[in-house]
């Protein structure tokens, strides 16, 4: 009684908008991006073909490892404090009420404001004069500190405000997965004799493995991609001290109209995100049919 | 032992609550201060006398009407756009047959790992061949398409009943009458889910709209306060900026305040993904 023929030209009047749109808008610059990445252009004489010599030549430049170790002091220095952060607040958080709602309505606040509003009024935190967090030090008999001018503090007050924006984010997650474990498993343990810390051990820390992992990579993943805070906040500086792949994609691209090589980081950056995306789905599966 | 442990955890959500909300009610408070209490040391957090004037002073010496009207439009008209686009496919991917169906959805999926930054200068350059920089389109367009909402919809459309598809097809639905009359009102839970991810993603969005945007007035919110805060050279007016930085989070943080409960949900939605 379904009529085939119709049924497929209706299924491609319902699919074509997303086809044109993700071919166009997605498909066509990814693989574009890749092309681009041999190519040497200005955008205003013709493109060039140079092989690989835009990925030899960041192989060679020291502002290229210096780029990459900054993207994973960042990137890993932001998980480590925020993982562990998140999660405690979460089990804090695993019970019922209002208070936790409120709670958790607090702690998602930075997550759904923008970079560039957050980045504004840390700008002002930091301020080595008259900054708030200068003011709180000096009640402690520290600094002052030059945080944002600083080689040494910059990339620090980075990190210190990643992990304040996405900790809420991590949080919400882990507390999806603590409400799925079973109360039954908790009886058990404690019917056991077992502690607050040895449950913790015992029965959460195992059952939410999986979550932890795939938070780990999530936040790993968004912390490659900072741009927002290093554009407000350090322009990349002290001294390259802040630099990170995408501000120096976009430096290289719209700065310096280095289209080749802008797209050789980019490929660079796509390659480190895959692999991590990839380890993330591979180790899944397996938790998924170690689960079952 | 109950008791000290909740003592425990609430002692520890409360100091995390304090540490969330200082900057945003610092910002609040620096938004209505002026600049000799600004300066003061040590900071003092009350604003008295209350400088509304900073906000007033923000909006003329900015176009910030003109950046939020812009934010608003590029926000809604994406929403809605993704709205449209996505349950178009979701249904088609979840209710229908069609060659190469599996395939051409793991190939959307796919492309959920692409991290948007390896496109943008493609992208660029195909919005100049468009002649679309600084202009609306170059700022909406790209922005209405994504494999996102595909996914979170398509989950919603597997679970419609199959008897409201066969009785509509019995009274003469086409498949596209059936998605848009029967099915897509089912699914308002998930497109507000969508509509608020997507919403508050883009009012928030900075990279794009910063390469696409030349001329003032073509400004959204983030990139013209970006420019506002730049333009200040010696001595900042950190009243006046924090008041135009109020201006930009409060819609967002509405939007989301208003829908936390589909956001949320659309969070798990993404992390459930296999």
């Amino acid at each position: 009684m379904r009529n085939h023929r119709e049924e497929l030209f209706w299924a491609l009047v319902l699919l074509l908008p997303s086809l044109l749109g993700v071919g166009i808008f997605t498909f066509i610059p990814v693989v574009a991006s890749f092309g681009l990445s041999f190519s040497q252009w200005n955008l205003l004489s013709p493109p060039k073909w140079v092989g690989l010599q835009n990925y030899l030549e960041l192989a060679t430049d020291p502002l290229f490892w210096k780029v990459l170790l900054n993207t994973f002091v960042y990137a890993f220095s932001v998980v480590i404090f925020e993982v562990p952060l998140a999660l405690g607040l979460a089990v804090a958080m695993n019970r019922q009420g209002w208070v936790v709602k409120i709670f958790r309505t607090i702690y998602f606040l930075p997550v759904v404001t923008s970079m560039v509003a957050i980045a504004l009024v840390w700008n002002w935190i930091y301020d080595p004069q008259f900054g708030l967090l200068n003011a709180f030090l000096k009640l402690l008999g520290i600094g002052p500190i030059s945080w944002l001018f600083s080689t040494q503090w910059a990339m620090p007050a980075l990190i210190a405000m990643g992990v304040w924006k996405n900790v809420g984010y991590s949080m919400v997650i882990f507390l999806s997965g603590l409400q799925a474990i079973s109360a039954d498993l908790y009886e058990a343990a404690s019917l056991d004799g077992a502690d607050s810390w040895s449950q913790f051990r015992h029965v959460t820390l195992p059952m939410i493995a999986p979550t932890l992992f795939f938070v780990m990579i999530m936040s790993t993943i968004t912390a490659f991609q900072a741009f927002d805070s290093v554009y407000m906040m350090t322009q990349g500086g002290p001294e390259n001290a802040t630099n990170v792949a995408v501000y120096w994609l976009y430096q290289s691209g719209f700065e310096f109209f280095r289209v080749g090589r802008a797209s050789a980081i980019a490929y660079v950056l796509f390659g480190i995100i895959l692999t991590l995306t990839l380890v993330q789905w591979r180790l899944r599966k397996k938790w998924v049919a170690l689960e079952a | 032992m109950g008791r000290t442990r909740s003592l425990i955890a609430y002692t520890l959500l409360t100091l995390g609550a304090i540490s969330m909300l200082v900057p945003f009610l610092w910002m609040l408070a620096t938004s209505l201060m002026t600049p000799e209490q600004v300066y003061a040391t040590p900071p003092n957090p009350i604003p008295s006398p209350v400088k509304w004037q900073n906000y007033v002073n923000a909006v003329q010496a900015v176009p910030l009407v003109r950046f939020f009207l812009n934010s608003l439009l590029v926000a809604t008209l994406t929403t809605l756009g993704q709205m449209v686009t996505a349950s178009m496919a979701a249904y088609a991917f979840a209710r229908m047959k069609f060659p190469f169906k599996e395939p051409l959805f793991l190939l959307f999926l796919a492309t959920m790992m692409i991290p948007p930054q390896v496109n943008v200068v493609p992208l660029f350059v195909l919005m100049s061949k468009l002649g679309w920089i600084d202009s609306y389109y170059a700022l909406v367009v790209p922005g209405l398409f994504g494999a996102f909402g595909i996914f979170l919809l398509r989950q919603w459309f597997l679970g419609f009943p199959e008897e409201l598809e066969n009785a509509a097809r019995i009274d003469g639905c086409n498949p596209f009458q059936i998605y848009w009359k029967i099915a897509l009102p089912t699914a308002l839970p998930a497109l507000a889910t969508l509509g608020i991810f997507t919403f508050i993603g883009t009012w928030n969005s900075f990279l794009w709209p910063l390469i696409v945007t030349n001329s003032e007035h073509m400004r959204t919110l983030p990139v013209g306060l970006a420019a506002f805060k730049g333009s200040f050279r010696e001595t900042t007016d950190w009243g006046q900026l924090m008041a135009a930085g109020v201006i930009s989070v409060v819609p967002a943080l509405a939007v989301f305040l208003i829908g936390q409960k589909y956001f949320i949900q659309g969070l798990m939605a993404g992390s459930i993904k296999d």
